[in-house]
């Protein structure tokens, strides 16, 4: 039981790290990017392949797959949604499914159909023991790395001033504007910390579950989208509730009532909350502008 | 409007009326033909206005006049359809709006439009944004600038809210305080920003006479403190002819009289744009 639900919250540190990109993006550029999933497929290759082909140790190659993703999120924000920063907001959702689809093809004509198998960074590390319960290491390394961001994620927010200007952006963009903070560049600064962070939560994902094939982001895309609009979407400490609650129960479902039906039972449970609480866990209340 | 003979007001590029103590400095903001439509309809025509370095200027109007929609064409939020803004001698044609707030023009909001979930020292501190001078990187870090200069801020925010006497309320949200503070606080919030013109929109609106009467001190007290010219939207006339040295009169989107308080208040065309005209 006790190594089940570890087990669960690391799976849930991954989908909560993946949830921050969706919410901070949601929150500050009010769109849904949803080829989120997809840079953390592209972040899993990136460090697949400074690994094998390149050769260099695990940690320069996680560095690697977070410079590239980065740069793809802000390249992506920059060719394709920041044209349609006027637009209607169905146009911008069109874009973003487009993109993951472009992102998913693209690795499909560089990487090749077939799944790759993901080398495990821990494999001369053994299996950590907590209270009688065995755990892999990458589970506890999820854990860790997950407390880390939130930790460092809300002192960036409340503490410096472009983390200010981010949540000043998030309220009242044109108001921003007027008091002389670049929005273009704090849109663009929240895609790259999306992507950075999907590039860490693709290492972490393809060690735990080492198939990595083009489609590998678009589940866990998904699942992390869910965490997010659970936790109350726009929210960081809503994604982190949303991810660590998601992925608990997703590891109960699966060992205790039949792991076919295990997503069908995680969507369930969202359908549920958002029943009862539309904005989800710790979601803001939205007041109509007069 | 008496001047002393030595005061050359043909020094003054344009046939604004500049006070006297202005006389000799260049004006801060100078629109020349400013105009906007919206598809067909000219919502803003023929506007020309020159603002000392330390006047107070009202702009007042029947609502609809267009009055917003200047502050909106000066702060560049619209592109004008015609005309310059000409801000410290500099043209902002094809500006951004954060650029212009950099070269000094700030404002508040007819409807208030604080950082509802920001504290009031981080409104503030959205203001400073660009006069803290770190770099971003250096706030991941948490490098010695980034502490030295987030201490100059908090200084900084503190004396900005002592302003209005704000500084105690520092650590609550935005959304906690009651009306007039908020209106305050957004005047705290562009003066942060180090403008040498302030405009602000209907600053009184929704306060009682004691809290006008106090704004009025206060508005007074930050252009002789700050030393910048101030143009202001407002309907209470006790606080434009209060301390506007210069007012200036719009409807349907010109601008139909210009002058001192006591010119403005003798004049026909205001009267009538203001009460209608008496069709027997």
């Amino acid at each position: 039981m006790l190594a089940h639900l570890i087990n669960g919250i690391s799976l849930g540190s991954i989908y909560a790290i993946i949830a921050l990109g969706y919410t901070m993006v949601y929150g500050i550029a009010k769109m849904l990017n949803f080829a989120h999933g997809d840079v953390i497929m592209v972040g899993g290759y990136v460090s697949f392949c400074s690994m094998m082909y390149l050769g260099l140790p695990a940690p320069v190659a996680i560095l690697a797959a977070i410079f590239v993703c980065t740069v793809l999120g802000i390249v992506v924000e920059r060719l394709a949604y920041k044209p349609l920063r006027t637009a209607t907001s169905l146009a911008v959702l069109i874009t973003a499914i487009g993109m993951s689809y472009f992102l998913q093809n693209a690795a499909l004509l560089i990487w090749g159909a077939n799944p790759k198998a993901f080398p495990n960074m821990f494999k001369d590390v053994e299996a950590i023991e907590i209270a009688g319960a065995r755990v892999s290491p990458v589970a506890v390394v999820a854990i860790v790395a997950n407390l880390i961001i939130m930790v460092a994620l809300t002192l960036f927010t409340t503490r410096t001033k472009v983390g200010k200007a981010m949540r000043a952006v998030s309220e009242d963009k044109g108001a921003a504007t007027l008091m002389g903070i670049n929005v273009n560049f704090t849109i663009s600064l929240t895609f790259a910390i999306g992507s950075g962070l999907a590039a860490i939560a693709g290492v972490l994902l393809c060690t735990a579950y080492p198939t990595l094939m083009p489609t590998t982001g678009s589940m866990p895309g998904i699942k992390a989208f869910t965490a997010a609009v659970f936790g109350g979407i726009g929210s960081i400490p809503g994604a982190m509730i949303g991810g660590i609650l998601l992925g608990i129960i997703e590891i109960l479902a699966r060992a205790y009532i039949s792991s076919e039906l295990a997503d069908a039972i995680v969507f369930g449970v969202l359908i549920v909350v958002l029943i009862f609480r539309p904005t989800g866990l710790l979601g803001k209340q939205i007041h109509e502008k007069v | 409007m008496s001047k002393s003979p030595e005061v050359k007001l043909v020094n003054v590029p344009s046939p604004n009326f500049v006070p006297e103590k202005d006389a000799d400095k260049p004006l801060v903001l100078e629109a020349a033909h400013l105009g906007i439509d919206f598809g067909g309809l000219v919502a803003v025509d023929e506007f020309n206005i020159g603002i000392g370095a330390t006047e107070i200027c009202g702009l007042i109007g029947p609502n609809g006049a267009g009055k917003t929609t200047i502050f909106n064409l000066l702060t560049k939020v619209y592109e004008p359809t015609r005309g310059t803004i000409m801000l410290g001698g500099k043209d902002t044609h094809n500006m951004t709006p954060v650029q212009v707030n950099q070269m000094g023009i700030a404002r508040t909001f007819q409807n208030i439009r604080l950082f509802d979930k920001l504290s009031v020292e981080e409104n503030v501190k959205i203001g400073l944004h660009n006069h803290i001078g770190y770099h971003t990187l250096s706030g991941v870090f948490r490098l010695p600038s980034y502490w030295s200069e987030e201490k100059k801020s908090h200084v900084r925010a503190l004396e900005l809210l002592d302003i209005f006497g704000m500084a105690d309320l520092a650590n609550v949200t935005a959304d906690s305080l009651p009306y007039g503070a908020q209106r305050r606080l957004e005047i705290v919030r562009a003066l942060a920003t180090g403008p040498k013109l302030l405009l602000l929109d209907e600053p009184a609106a929704g306060m009682n006479p004691s809290e006008t009467e106090e704004l009025m001190n206060n508005i007074r007290k930050i252009r002789d403190e700050f030393q910048i010219a101030v143009l202001l939207i407002e309907h209470d006339m006790n606080l434009v002819m209060g301390i506007c040295e210069s007012i200036v009169v719009l409807n349907f989107g010109r601008i139909i009289a210009k002058g001192t308080p006591s010119q403005i208040q003798g004049n026909p065309q205001v009267i009538e744009a203001y009460l209608g005209t008496h069709r027997g």
